[in-house]
């Protein structure tokens, strides 16, 4: 296949940024879009140019370390699917591709294609979790989870912390990835304890690292790979409104 | 704790002594926990301990040590701990739980676990790893792991290969990532409480040592390349596995060897380099252009049936007749069939794609064919099965796995050697500690599925908070500082280092280097290994190194984000390594597990071990670029008597 690609191209946070374009040619349909981006930097290299600096890592859509604007689209057009999971075969010979970072205020370019997203750790520290020290967990078999609320604790655990849904969303609103891991945690027994306490504090945590508010516009949904259903939004809210009637207020 | 000399300069062959508990071996390790020093609580304060990696073991062992109060710093390359490559296990994670009331015990995991590894583990570690694996599943799932369940609410559990009972957990094809994630939160929860510190896009490139002890590391930030140093009382490498060190690998594009490499240049023996798993059901390699290779999970051999046309017409699968077909598995090994051990069934594989009888448009593969178990159980059921692993193999290769069989073939996936420890997982350099996939210790010369993140979590959470606690014990009131001259030094010759990358103006990238390299290691040093073969391929390695040094192009600068950078530093390593490798494959004169020298088989093709003369672990030490001195620590059976494996 031929190609040509407009690729954004920034310094650093502080650079304005600006579209480079390439003819790549010999493009195998069966690479994945990840292998063209590499072909495109062994040629770079080759010719002394710096490569267009991209995170990945598993390639298999797991990690989560992937994440790119393909046409304007999280992650490409193919739905549930990561953009190392895309494949050439999904493009046309001789189309042109754009190709941007996540833009989004809470995830800053640090360079080229490459976005910082340590909100999502934070948001994660701020209450993502159940409290249990190793050592401290009783027999396995002794909390029964009805196997509808295992498998709806997993739908949403699946999430891979990647980002599109906020890269996605034209408020930048990071609610989805909040909802599945308060969804997650919620579903089963062992979260119950702190369910009020880690809603608040996740939800406030989310809001103090400048993510906009949902105002269900549902792009996040569509554009996320593993396919989180905003349903969980809706039982982040309720959970949210619940603990705040409840009087709970952030703790750390 | 070692009767040997330490002298990591060595050039003797010295007797290794791994410092195991003597006793019954299911009494050892309570005994020696009994044993073991402790630090008081209000004392762990004043110890600064040093993670390096946070996939399973590095997360776990972080968090736990976090959650007792020791300070610890923990480091990672990726942008976010939760992305360690551990998050890529698919299949599940094994427990002597007999759940299924099928006649498991520690004892049948153990044994299971030493027989697969053809009796090239240590039987103590191993013993203590089956205990283990049942406090993980506790753990696992008190922190909300969501694990699949019967419609009763109980976990349920799955058979994996090598093995005659049902002793897998797993959440769906996705059991690495629920574990990650849930040492993850663990960690995070740590990080949130202050116990923890984390460093994320940060490298370490070299261990400090200090009078003789592994005092800190130097790392590089990612993002701004400044270079710098951390002081602990104890260094933790939880860094994974060297798969890579063939370039085509199931394992993430990051995966590498670096801060073992390292720590083995400082002194700490390397074990085993050449036991490294081939797995068997993996996507066959379709081009040149192909960055890595995909898994199949192996849980799809219980219901998949491996076969090959018994001729190579080359015509569609389902136009092969069931009298035309190969079932080789089945017909070779009749009681364990599609489930023998990972090893066997890649030999298996490799010989009838080398008989031609390979399918798929490069002849480089063989059939895994669901139609039975649709015919028998339904689409439905299978796609509850495997629903992921079938739409990821129809992503990657744009072929229907539910309307003809999937093709598969052999790849690199797991490195049984890794830096030797002793007992309490300390390296031969003192304070240094290896974890997970980055330790020799369990899995001898082949490891048994769904293992590995048993035998991760198993050293994070419950083995080494005691050992390091009982090594840290010992250095109370030592303060931990970088203010020793060796911190300058090895700052220094870190910089030093990418500044000879970046001003080598050679004219090939780093990648086009590491896939020749890859290329070397997997025709010698692969499935299948001769002396000739390792000879040769030591030489072609030592040239194409010489070639590195000085036609090798880095394009830009150390002082940002410089991702070819990164990569030059971490394809040398892989040169020294496999180099190792080949020494090692060529010292051990016999087959066992995973390690296969053609000169060394049985009548059937099976790999021939040599008990009289190679029942050692193999640990090597640096040598300054000299060919490395080989050290053995014998390896004792008083449990299970070793025999010639059969999966008949
Ligand atoms: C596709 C696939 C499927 C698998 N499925 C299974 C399965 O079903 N069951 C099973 O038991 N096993 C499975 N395995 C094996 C298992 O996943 C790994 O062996 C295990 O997860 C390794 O864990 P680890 O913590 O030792 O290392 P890793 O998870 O590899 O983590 C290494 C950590 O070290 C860090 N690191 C490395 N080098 C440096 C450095 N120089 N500086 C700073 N940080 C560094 C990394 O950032 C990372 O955090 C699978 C493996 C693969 C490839
Ligand atoms: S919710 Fe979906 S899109 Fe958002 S981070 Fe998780 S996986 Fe990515
Ligand atoms: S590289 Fe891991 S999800 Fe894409």
């Amino acid at each position: 296949m031929n190609l040509t690609l407009k690729v954004w191209r920034q310094e650093n946070a502080q650079d304005a940024g600006r579209f480079e374009e390439h003819q790549l040619s010999d493009v195998s349909a069966d690479s994945s879009f990840l292998e063209m981006l590499d072909q495109l930097n062994e040629r770079l290299e080759s010719a002394g140019e710096s490569p267009v600096v991209f995170d990945h890592d598993c390639r298999e859509g797991i990690c989560g370390a992937c994440g790119l604007m393909i046409n304007g689209q999280a992650h490409g057009h193919r739905a549930r699917t990561t953009a190392c999971q895309l494949h050439m075969r999904e493009f046309s010979d001789g189309e042109t591709i754009t190709i941007e970072p996540w833009r989004s205020g809470s995830f800053p370019v640090m360079r080229d294609l490459m976005v910082d997203r340590s909100a999502f750790d934070r948001i994660i520290q701020s209450g993502g979790f159940i409290s249990v020290n190793t050592g401290s967990a009783p027999e396995a078999n002794l909390i029964p989870v009805p196997k509808e609320k295992s498998d709806a604790a997993f739908d949403a655990a699946t999430c891979i912390g990647c980002g599109a849904c906020v890269a996605q969303c034209p408020n930048g609103a990071a609610q989805l990835f909040t909802a599945a891991k308060v969804g997650h945690l919620g579903a089963v027994p062992q979260g119950d304890p702190e369910a009020d306490q880690r809603v608040v504090n996740m939800v406030e945590q989310m809001q103090e690292e400048g993510f906009g508010s949902c105002t269900n516009h549902r792009e996040c949904e569509a554009a996320c790979p593993k396919g989180i259903s905003i349903s969980w939004i809706a039982g982040l809210n309720r959970g949210y409104l619940k603990a705040k009637l409840r009087g709970v207020d952030r703790r750390s | 704790m070692m009767s040997s000399s330490l002298d990591p300069s060595s050039q003797t062959s010295v007797v290794l002594d791994p410092a195991v508990p003597t006793g019954p071996i299911e009494k050892q390790w309570d005994e020696h926990r009994r044993q073991l020093r402790m630090v008081a609580p209000n004392n762990r304060r004043k110890f600064d301990v040093i993670v390096v990696g946070s996939g399973l073991a590095g997360a776990s062992c972080a968090a736990t040590l976090g959650e007792q109060g020791y300070n610890v710093k923990c480091f990672c390359f990726q942008d976010s701990p939760r992305r360690a490559h551990s998050i890529a296990a698919q299949g599940g994670i094994n427990a002597a739980k007999n759940y299924q009331n099928d006649g498991d015990s520690a004892y049948r995991l153990f044994y299971d676990t030493i027989k697969g590894g053809d009796f090239r583990s240590r039987e103590s570690n191993v013993w203590r790893l089956a205990e283990a694996s049942v406090n993980i599943i506790d753990q696992a799932v008190a922190q909300g792991v969501p694990f699949a369940r019967e419609y009763g609410g109980m976990l349920e559990n799955r058979s994996f290969g090598g093995v005659q009972v049902s002793r897998t957990f797993y959440a769906r094809g996705q059991t690495g990532q629920q574990l990650l994630l849930g040492a993850y939160q663990a960690l995070a929860r740590q990080i949130a409480a202050g116990t923890v510190e984390m460093f994320t896009r940060t490298e370490m490139l070299d261990v400090v040592v200090v009078n003789g002890r592994a005092s800190g590391i130097v790392v590089r930030d990612l993002r701004t390349g400044v270079v710098s140093s951390h002081a602990g009382h104890a260094v933790v490498l939880a860094t994974g596995g060297y798969s890579n060190v063939y370039y085509l690998s199931t394992n993430a594009m990051g995966c590498n060897v670096t801060a073992a490499w390292r720590a083995h240049r400082k002194g700490a023996y390397f074990a085993n380099p050449c036991y490294t798993q081939i797995h068997p059901t993996c996507i066959p390699q379709s081009a040149e252009h192909q960055s890595k290779l995909t898994l199949m999970s192996e849980s799809l051999r219980n219901d998949g049936r491996i076969w090959v046309p018994k001729d190579s017409r080359g015509r569609h699968p389902v136009d092969v007749p069931e009298a035309e077909r190969d079932y080789y598995l089945e017909r070779k090994y009749p009681s364990f069939g599609n489930l023998v051990p990972r090893d066997v069934a890649s030999r298996n594989a490799k010989t009838v794609v080398d008989r031609e009888q390979g399918v798929g448009p490069l002849k480089n593969g063989v059939y895994l064919d669901f139609a039975d178990a649709i015919g028998r159980l339904g689409q439905d059921a299978i796609e509850a099965r495997y629903g992921n692993l079938f739409e990821m193999y129809e992503r990657i290769t744009g072929e229907n796995p539910y309307q003809s069989p999937m093709r598969i073939y052999p790849a690199p996936h797991y490195t049984m050697g890794g830096l030797w420890v002793d007992y309490n997982l300390m390296s031969n350099l003192e304070g240094l500690f290896v974890l997970g996939e980055a330790n020799f210790s369990d899995h001898g010369a082949n490891r048994l599925g769904a293992s590995a993140l048993m035998q991760g979590l198993a050293d994070g959470y419950f083995i080494a908070p005691y050992t390091v606690a009982n090594y840290l014990a010992g250095r109370l009131g030592e303060t931990a500082s970088t203010s020793d001259q060796a911190f300058v030094e090895t700052e220094r010759a870190v910089s030093d280092r990418s500044e000879r990358y970046l001003s080598c103006s050679g004219s090939r990238t780093v990648d086009s280097f590491h896939r020749e390299l890859g290329r070397i290691v997997w025709d010698e040093c692969g499935m299948s290994r001769t002396a000739a073969g390792l000879e040769q391929a030591i030489g072609r390695i030592r040239s194409l190194h010489q070639e590195y040094h000085s036609d090798v192009k880095v394009v830009g600068s150390a002082d940002a984000i410089n991702q070819s950078l990164e990569r030059a530093g971490r394809v040398e390593d892989f040169f020294e390594l496999a180099e190792l490798m080949c020494r090692d494959a060529l010292d051990r004169n016999e087959s066992a597990g995973g390690h296969f020298r053609e000169e060394h088989q049985t009548e059937e093709g099976e790999a021939q071990r040599d008990d009289e003369n190679y029942s050692y672990v193999s640990a090597w030490a640096w040598n300054n670029g000299e060919p490395a001195t080989l050290h053995k620590e014998p390896l004792e059976f008083d449990v299970v008597r070793p025999s010639q494996r059969s999966y008949k």
